[in-house]
């Protein structure tokens, strides 16, 4: 008999943590702008501007903060790129390039080809890496 | 103009302007207090804003270091199928130090770091034995090779976390920047041991590999023979001259002793070499693009120096000509997965060393090609 797992998904805490701020943040604005519209003396007040833009100062360093963790995070991790093996029939010439697998070697004989079952060859074996944007004038 | 005049200008300037109307002394009394703070505190904001930098990648290098042992230790379970939890070993493994020989009299100090180097390697191998029964030789060497990685780590992480606790305790700003200042450096260092990890725990050959990876290129389809240590030479006929291509024997991570198999070939050949031609994978300076073939004059291998050294006495008793070709990268593509571009170069260097060849030797000459560099994932 085939085992499935069917265990819910876990949200982690932090997730509820962001839409929780999300969702307090919009509240405060929109009850902001509907006092601001019935009240319209009160946005010719300086002092009001003042402690609005102050606000708004506090919520966008809230926000750099919450993305300079996250990004923090991000980069704990070890990044493992993926690896590629090139597989080519000598008698053919049929060439197979697949993912990298435990045991594969440059110049190893490979399974036999898919084309003509003859004995295949790593050829080789390698990553590749999407370069970032260069400065063009000092290459 | 004097600090007080100057500060008694700011805050006219600040009144007239008015921003706050009567609330204007709060933005005085603010920028008083930050004023001073800085003035007097101003060093130690800094150490503390440096200790914090210190202190992040601390963490960072821990979970690196903690992540490289958990890869290393299910890796030996996985492989080397041992009886017992090889943990506890692992993590005596770790904290295995190699004293260098006293310098204070210069003369056969080679021999003795050589002698020294034999005996840590004896031991890591007698080592990774006993935690992996079931590896075979490859295995047994990829595992040693992981192994040196996360000692490498483990090293990294020691030294930062030293500096770091001497700094907080000391909260001498000198302590803390002399570490904050490398760090940079260091971080890229440690996340290309942390990439060789995982190279070497799956055997992938890596950008050090180049110079195996175009020995084996140039000898594939030839007899070759064992010869010492660890490596293997083939006899291949290259432009109607007779070329010995020497390299580590792959396809486990080892290096082998190029100098010993060098030294060997040529005593065979009674010193009747026309030339030596040492392929390898070399620093590259920021700027110059991964994969690039140079060439130059010179025995072109790393590591402690004994290798070299003994690649040169014997070139210099039967006055051989040496040339070198090498393939830059930098220092995290030479521990990481091979980068295409360095696979690439391989062929370009074979190029450049057919050139050397027909340049440089005449037909019936026999020369030496040596591809130096860690053959993990590079057979023959």
């Amino acid at each position: 008999m085939q085992e499935t797992s069917s265990q819910p998904t876990k949200i982690p805490s932090r997730v509820w943590i962001v839409i929780l701020a999300a969702v307090a943040l919009s509240l405060s604005a929109i009850m902001l702008a509907s006092y601001i519209m019935n009240n319209p003396e009160v946005a010719g007040q300086e002092i009001a501007v003042y402690l609005l833009v102050l606000g708004a100062v506090g919520v966008i360093f809230s926000a750099y903060t919450l993305f300079q963790v996250r990004s923090r995070m991000l980069r704990t991790r070890i990044e493992s790129p993926p690896i590629t093996t090139s597989v080519e029939c000598k008698a053919c010439g049929f060439k197979n390039v697949r993912e990298f697998q435990r045991g594969d070697y440059i110049f190893k004989e490979g399974e036999p080809c898919q084309k003509c079952k003859a004995k295949t060859l790593i050829t080789a074996i390698y990553r590749e890496v999407k370069d970032k944007e260069k400065d063009s004038f000092l290459s | 103009m004097n600090a007080v005049a100057l500060m008694a200008s700011l805050q006219n300037k600040i009144a007239q302007a008015d921003p706050l109307g009567e609330y204007s002394w709060v933005l005085t009394v603010v920028f008083y207090v930050f004023f001073f703070a800085f003035m007097v505190y101003g060093q130690r904001i800094q150490m503390y804003v440096m200790i914090r930098e210190v202190q992040g990648s601390l963490y960072r290098l821990k979970y690196i270091k903690d992540e490289g042992r958990k890869i290393t230790i299910e890796t030996i379970k996985e492989i080397g199928k041992p009886q017992t939890d090889p943990t506890a070993r692992v993590d005596r493994f770790l904290e295995y130090f190699t004293i260098s020989p006293q310098n204070m009299d210069p003369a056969g100090l080679v021999w003795k770091l050589e002698h020294i180097l034999d005996v840590r390697d004896t031991r890591l191998k007698d080592e990774v034995k006993a935690m992996a029964p079931a590896a075979d030789d490859t295995q047994a060497n990829n595992l040693e090779n992981t192994l040196e990685a996360e000692m490498a780590l483990n090293y990294i992480y020691k030294v930062i976390r030293h500096f770091y606790l001497l700094g907080k305790k000391t909260l001498s700003l000198y302590v803390i920047m002399q570490i904050q200042m490398i760090l940079p450096l260091i971080m890229r260092e440690a996340e290309a041991y942390a990439s060789a990890l995982k190279a070497f725990a799956y055997g992938q050959p890596i950008g050090d590999g180049a110079g195996a990876l175009v020995a084996a290129k140039l000898s594939f389809g030839y007899e070759k023979r064992k010869i010492d240590k660890d490596c293997v030479v083939a006899t291949v006929p290259m432009e109607g001259r007779t070329a010995f291509i020497i390299k580590a024997e792959g396809p486990g991570g080892n290096v082998g002793k190029p100098g010993d198999a060098i030294k060997t070939v040529i005593d065979e050949n009674e010193g009747k070499i026309a030339n030596l031609i040492m392929i390898d994978a070399a620093m590259k300076l920021e700027g110059e693009p991964v994969g690039e073939v140079s060439e130059g004059i010179g025995a072109a291998i790393g590591g402690p120096g004994v290798d070299q050294f003994k690649i040169e006495e014997s070139l210099l008793k039967y006055h051989i000509p040496v040339n070198a070709v090498i393939i830059k990268e930098d220092v995290g593509d030479a521990v990481s997965p091979m980068r295409k571009e360095i696979f690439d170069a391989a062929d370009k260097a074979i190029e450049r060393i057919k050139q050397v060849v027909l340049e440089r030797t005449k037909e019936g000459d026999k020369i030496i090609i040596a591809g130096i560099g860690n053959s993990i994932g590079v057979g023959q």
